[in-house]
């Protein structure tokens, strides 16, 4: 483990980011456009768009971040870039959180250019503050990330990976309360719900919603966030193997 | 002389079938060896679990003194993979300064090997930019940086001029001259040639361990390229009598 390698390798890999003009393009302007959608898809109910707005900024560097993971990685394991890195000093652990540090890093970028536009010029309104919804947009992309880095693992090629967003995604996407509260669903529906970080990630931006102050609910819901996260990269390292078959 | 590379009874299986049928070789520090067969013969396979990358049936890969794979071995063992294995979307710069960072060495000496490699001009152009010949000696340039005492390089002149596969050789003896081990697999006679050593193998197994001038003396003629195929044809006719 080494801190100067795991800051490196942040560093290359938003070096690598920073080359491609068109995906940084597309991950600032797209999340501001489509709130700027939702906006006027509610015009008439601003307090709907207050609910559902906050929510998206939370959970879009979830999914974002979750695509761009899955395919960067996907691109270290099948271009020998990965082998070749296992046959150096660097640590997987290096490797694994250098890939954290970057995506947190682009995640606090991209919410922030969604926050000032959700707030300044859409008139978005919370109880909470805007720092809060942040803090947790920052840690689902970081969960985004880390569950794109482990999916990775059971992909072989770009178009299989792109395939594990349905899959991993769209049913958190339904079941975490964003549609229908998770409270009114079938028992089993929300016994599934109850497992899938994601609801906790609804449930913290609610309370940020709700409450002026941040509350236990949300500390607790941002610790399973993180938690899931770690889980998910911890079981990342475990696919990262320096010898195969 | 020191042994820098000891491999004992070496067996392999790739998907289900051997691919290394006990391989026993060792290699002297401070030279270069080549190695040499048909394609699919295992010369890959060999690399990989010199580096210590291939998960192995049975048998031993002494590299150093150690076992292959060992972590401290990380920082001595250089490794060029056949696929070009660098990062398309970052500069030939910025490739080798990450690798250098990697074995710990100063920005400085990861510009100059990218000079070393004929690559200067080129230096602040992205991979995904260059030719395949400026590709896989950007990838060159990563398995050089950290100086390392072993290298093992999988096909390294591919798609290079005459001029510069001139350059590259005459780069890997002074390497060698300086201490270091090379393990260098070639489909170019010309180059087994400049081999102080010659591993021949073929459907997995040595069939030739030699210098080459006594390669081209047991095959009875001057021309490697006849040598090779000489050796090959007995081997593959011992097969068919056994």
């Amino acid at each position: 483990m080494s801190a100067r390698l795991t800051i490196r390798t942040a560093g290359r890999i938003l070096r690598q980011l920073s080359h491609d003009r068109r995906t940084i393009a597309l991950l600032l302007v797209v999340p501001a456009l489509l709130m700027t959608l939702l906006r006027y898809v509610f015009d008439a109910e601003p307090q709907v768009f207050d609910r559902a707005g906050l929510v998206m900024l939370g959970v879009f560097p979830f999914v974002i971040m979750f695509l761009v993971t899955s395919v960067a990685m996907l691109r270290e394991r099948t271009s020998g870039t990965l082998e070749r890195l296992l046959t150096t000093p660097i640590h997987k652990l290096d490797l694994l959180l250098g890939y954290g540090l970057a995506f947190a890093v682009a995640a606090a970028v991209q919410a922030g250019v969604v926050a000032a536009v959700s707030y300044g010029l859409l008139g978005l309104d919370t109880s909470g503050s805007a720092w809060l919804v942040g803090m947790i947009a920052i840690a689902n992309a970081v969960l985004g990330m880390a569950l794109g880095l482990l999916v990775s693992a059971f992909a072989r090629t770009e178009f299989q990976a792109v395939q594990f967003m349905p899959l991993i995604v769209l049913p958190q996407s339904l079941l975490c309360g964003l549609f229908v509260p998770r409270e009114q669903m079938v028992g089993w529906l929300h016994a599934i719900s109850n497992v899938l970080p994601l609801s906790y990630a609804v449930q913290a931006l609610t309370e940020v919603g709700a409450h002026t102050d941040p509350t236990g609910l949300m500390w607790r819901d941002f610790g399973i966030i993180a938690g899931a996260a770690v889980l998910a990269l911890v079981l990342g390292a475990a696919t990262l193997r320096r010898r195969t078959a | 002389m020191n042994v820098a590379l000891e491999i004992d009874k070496l067996v392999v299986h790739r998907g289900g079938r051997p691919v290394l049928h006990g391989i026993s070789a060792t290699v002297q520090a401070g030279t270069v060896t080549g190695l040499l067969g048909p394609s699919g013969s295992g010369k890959t396979t060999l690399m990989r679990a010199v580096v210590g990358v291939q998960k192995v049936h049975s048998g031993t890969v002494t590299v150093a003194g150690r076992p292959a794979g060992s972590p401290v071995l990380r920082n001595e063992v250089g490794y060029l993979t056949q696929d070009v294995s660098v990062y398309d979307d970052l500069t030939v710069r910025e490739n080798a300064r990450y690798f250098a960072t990697l074995h710990g060495v100063p920005a400085a000496s990861a510009d100059q090997v990218v000079v070393d490699v004929g690559l200067g001009e080129a230096a602040g152009q992205l991979v995904s930019t260059l030719s395949g010949g400026q590709r896989s000696r950007a990838s060159l340039a990563c398995a050089l940086v950290g100086s390392p005492s072993i290298l093992v390089l999988d096909e390294p002149t591919v798609g290079q001029d005459p001029v510069l596969r001139e350059e590259l050789w005459q780069r890997f003896h002074e390497l060698a001259a300086a201490g270091a081990t090379l393990l260098v697999s070639s489909h170019v006679m010309d180059e087994a040639g400049r081999c102080d050593r010659l591993l021949l193998i073929r459907e997995g197994r040595l069939i030739a361990d030699d210098t080459p001038a006594a390669v081209r003396a047991a095959a009875g003629t001057d021309d490697l390229d006849q040598a090779f195929l000489r050796l090959i044809k007995a081997s593959a006719a011992g097969d068919r009598e056994a």
